[in-house]
């Protein structure tokens, strides 16, 4: 029973990697991969953040919005899945808010380490694209949380790597055309090479 | 057509590219690109919901108030996708599954919400539309640039249709498989703007060539 979560968890960080199997969050992680401290902050709030969107949105869907969902409600014929857009995209914005003002609140050291990081987050595809997967796979509850954890963490560890490469090419020598956003490109590139050879790996 | 309207369309094409100046919309423009088909469904899907998200966001800018405009552009861009969304599961249920959840990550591309917040907020409905429309057509240019690399390259097809003949077929061409896996996808895009930078040489300057400079000279 375990090895199935693990198995799971192993797949969401390394074979099926959201940024460099599926692309996701791109934008940022382009952005924001230009020094390994500031990349390791903007990682850690993603990981927070796709753990309790992806967690609540499941629930939603599972409880609410799947065909059928409704019939503790007594409406087993009602299917509301065509509000699913907007309703994660609803619960990503107000998580992120209520995430935000509870850190500050509590946690005034740490929200300043990921305060900047917290709005990017919400426009950040990989956390939809996280509980969009989660849902057209019909994940249970349980899976739903393992797969959040996973993909987050790979997310953020590709993150940090690519950050890392970045620092050190900084004193490399590169044609002038393929400078800064084409390089980053072709790094990201080899290193989805390198994950790819995780794809035999069995547990 | 005013020279206004005009740059509104035309700029983002080559000038003024989302992608490859802007790095706007990279997921989707990575992801869908195995094949021409879906990324042409996707091109259309994109370009519909940009320009009238920004002709949407244009029509109510000077009744919104500043501190709820996200969240209102984000619905408006969401009600938007779920109409392409269900359209497409409708009336081409095949390339709808092939896209799988990009369509839905249409809300998050940020073309849609970068458009809407510095241009549809800002300016009228007819030039918001033109420029979405143009955003649109920056984004489908490059994926369709892509895509047909990837499918050349990859299946010897376009469209489906045979262009290299297979090895396996008979033919001479023996397709190159890893340009259909992600790391690819990297690869061309990165090639693409090498090109487009040595093409148009600002670019390059404006973008990187800044931050080597202040390097070199701190070495001297």
């Amino acid at each position: 029973m375990s090895g199935q979560y693990m198995e799971l968890f192993v797949k969401a960080v390394f074979v099926e990697n959201l940024a460099l199997s599926f692309f996701l969050g791109m934008c940022t992680f382009l952005a924001v991969s230009k020094r390994i401290e500031t990349a390791f902050g903007l990682g850690t709030a993603v990981v927070v953040v796709q753990f309790i969107t992806v967690t609540t949105n499941a629930f939603l869907y599972n409880y609410v919005l799947k065909e059928g969902a409704l019939a503790w409600a007594g409406l087993p014929d009602l299917d509301l899945s065509f509000l699913g857009l907007v309703t994660y995209i609803g619960v990503i914005a107000a998580m992120v808010q209520i995430l935000e003002m509870v850190l500050d609140r509590y946690f005034p050291r740490l929200f300043h380490t990921l305060g900047i990081y917290l709005p990017l987050i919400t426009v950040n595809c990989a956390i939809l694209g996280g509980t969009l997967f989660a849902v057209q796979r019909d994940y249970t509850m349980t899976e739903s949380v393992v797969f959040s954890v996973g993909s987050g963490f790979g997310w953020a560890l590709a993150l940090v790597g690519l950050a890392g490469i970045r620092e050190k090419l900084k004193y490399s020598d590169v044609p002038e055309g393929l400078q800064g956003l084409g390089i980053t490109f072709i790094i990201a590139g080899l290193m989805s090479l390198g994950f790819m050879a995780f794809a035999g790996v069995q547990l | 057509m005013s020279s206004r309207a005009k740059r509104a369309l035309l700029d983002p094409i080559v000038d003024d590219n989302p992608v490859t100046l802007h790095v706007l919309g990279i997921c989707s423009a990575l992801a869908v690109t195995t094949s021409l088909l879906p990324s042409l469904y996707m091109c259309v899907a994109l370009t519909v919901v940009a320009s009238l998200a920004n002709a949407s966001v244009s029509a109510i800018r000077k009744v919104l108030p500043a501190s709820i405009r996200i969240i209102v552009q984000m619905t408006i861009i969401a009600s938007l996708v779920i109409v392409v969304d269900e359209s497409l599961q409708a009336f081409a249920f095949e390339t709808s599954r092939e896209l799988s959840v990009f369509v839905g990550l249409i809300i998050t591309n940020c073309i849609v919400l970068g458009r809407t917040e510095s241009f549809g907020s800002k300016n009228p409905v007819g030039l918001s539309f033109l420029d979405g429309l143009g955003n649109g057509l920056g984004y489908s240019a490059i994926l369709i640039l892509v895509a047909t690399c990837r499918e050349l390259l990859g299946k010897g097809t376009l469209l489906g249709y045979t262009i290299l003949p297979n090895v396996a077929d008979g033919g001479w061409y023996s397709p190159n498989g890893m340009m259909l896996l992600p790391p690819s996808a990297f690869f061309v895009i990165g090639l693409i703007i090498w090109a487009v930078r040595t093409w148009k040489v600002e670019q390059v300057e404006e973008a990187e060539f800044r931050i080597h400079e202040v390097h070199r000279t701190e070495a001297h």
